[in-house]
C-alpha cells in the first residue's frame, strides 16, 4: 500500500525512457486526441507494435484510451508526468543550492590562488 | 533510469574545483541542500576509496550519505557510488545510485556537470540511452505545471 506511489512512478519512468512511446506522448501533447492508426502513421515499426507501446503508456497512466465506433481514440493523461517532475525537482532541490554553494566555494579558492599569486609576484619585484 | 543533470559555469579553474568536490574541507563548505553546517565530511579520493558525509536539514533532521570512488581522474572526471545511511529519500533508502561529474576548462574558469544517474532503477532494462534525461525534461517541462527552473532536469 505505502509503496503504490513508488510502483507507479517507477512504471512512468519506464515507460518514458522508450523514444517512440516520448515520440507518442509528444505528439498526443500538441493534438490532443488521436486514433491509435492516425499514432502509428509516421512510425516504421508494424501496428501491433505500437499498440504494445500504447499498453505500457496506458499501464502507467500516461494515456487514456476510448473506443468510438470502430476506431479507439487516444488522450494524454499528465497527471502522471506532473507527479515525475515533481519526484525529480525534490533532487533539484537538494543538488541546485549544494552546487551554488561549491561554486562559490571554489571562486573564492581562486580568487585566494590568484591573491597569493600576485603577492608571491610583488614581493618578487620588490626584492629585485 | 531516471538521471539528474545539473551544469554550473565556475570562475575558478577546474583542479581547484576538483579539490572543493574530493577533499573533507570542501565538502563541508557546500554539501547539503541547506545553508547549514555539515555534521561530519570524510573522503578518500582514490578508486575503491570512500566518501561519508552526515549534514542536517532546516528541519533538524540528521541525514547521512556515503558512497565508493568509482573513477577518481584529476582535474576531469569523478564518478562515484551514492547510498543513504540515514534519513534521505524514503524511496531510495537501500538503493543505489550513481553520481558523475566532468569538469571542462572554459574561458571563463570551469563548467561542471554534475549527474546523479540510476535514480528509481526501473525493473525494466529497456534503455539506457543517450539523451534520455534531456527528453524527460522537455516532456515533462511540456505537461508539468510546476515552474521550470534553470536546470536541466
Amino acid at each position: 500500500m505505502v509503496n503504490y506511489e513508488g510502483h507507479a512512478l517507477d512504471r512512468v519512468f519506464s515507460a518514458l525512457v522508450d523514444p517512440t512511446r516520448r515520440a507518442i506522448l509528444a505528439r498526443l501533447e500538441q493534438e490532443e486526441c488521436l486514433s491509435i492508426s492516425v499514432i502509428a502513421e509516421p512510425f516504421a515499426i508494424k501496428l501491433p507494435a505500437v499498440m504494445k507501446h500504447l499498453d505500457v503508456l496506458a499501464d502507467a497512466g500516461l494515456i487514456a484510451r476510448s473506443k468510438r465506433g470502430r476506431t479507439v481514440d487516444v488522450r494524454l493523461s499528465a497527471e502522471p508526468l506532473r507527479e515525475a517532475r515533481e519526484w525529480l525537482d525534490r533532487y533539484v532541490r537538494f543538488w541546485s543550492p549544494a552546487l551554488d554553494r561549491l561554486a562559490a566555494y571554489a571562486e573564492d579558492q581562486e580568487a585566494e590562488v590568484r591573491k597569493a599569486k600576485v603577492g608571491a609576484t610583488e614581493a618578487g619585484a620588490k626584492s629585485e | 533510469m531516471t538521471s539528474l543533470t545539473l551544469v554550473r559555469r565556475i570562475a575558478a579553474r577546474p583542479s581547484i574545483v576538483f579539490d572543493a568536490l574530493t577533499t573533507p574541507e570542501g565538502l563541508a563548505a557546500w554539501w547539503g541542500p541547506d545553508d547549514l553546517p555539515v555534521i561530519k565530511a570524510e573522503v578518500d579520493a582514490r578508486v575503491g576509496g570512500g566518501f561519508r558525509v552526515r549534514f542536517r536539514t532546516l528541519d533538524g533532521q540528521e541525514h547521512e550519505a556515503f558512497g565508493e570512488c568509482l573513477e577518481v581522474v584529476r582535474p576531469d572526471r569523478l564518478v562515484m557510488t551514492w547510498r543513504w545511511a540515514v534519513g534521505g529519500e524514503p524511496e531510495e533508502r537501500g538503493r543505489t545510485s550513481r553520481i558523475e561529474i566532468e569538469l571542462r576548462p572554459i574561458e571563463s574558469g570551469t563548467e561542471l556537470t554534475f549527474t546523479h544517474a540510476d535514480l528509481r532503477n526501473a525493473a525494466s532494462k529497456a534503455g539506457h540511452e543517450q539523451g534520455w534525461s534531456g527528453s524527460l525534461v522537455k516532456l515533462v517541462r511540456l505537461f508539468g505545471d510546476t515552474p521550470s527552473t534553470t536546470d536541466q532536469v
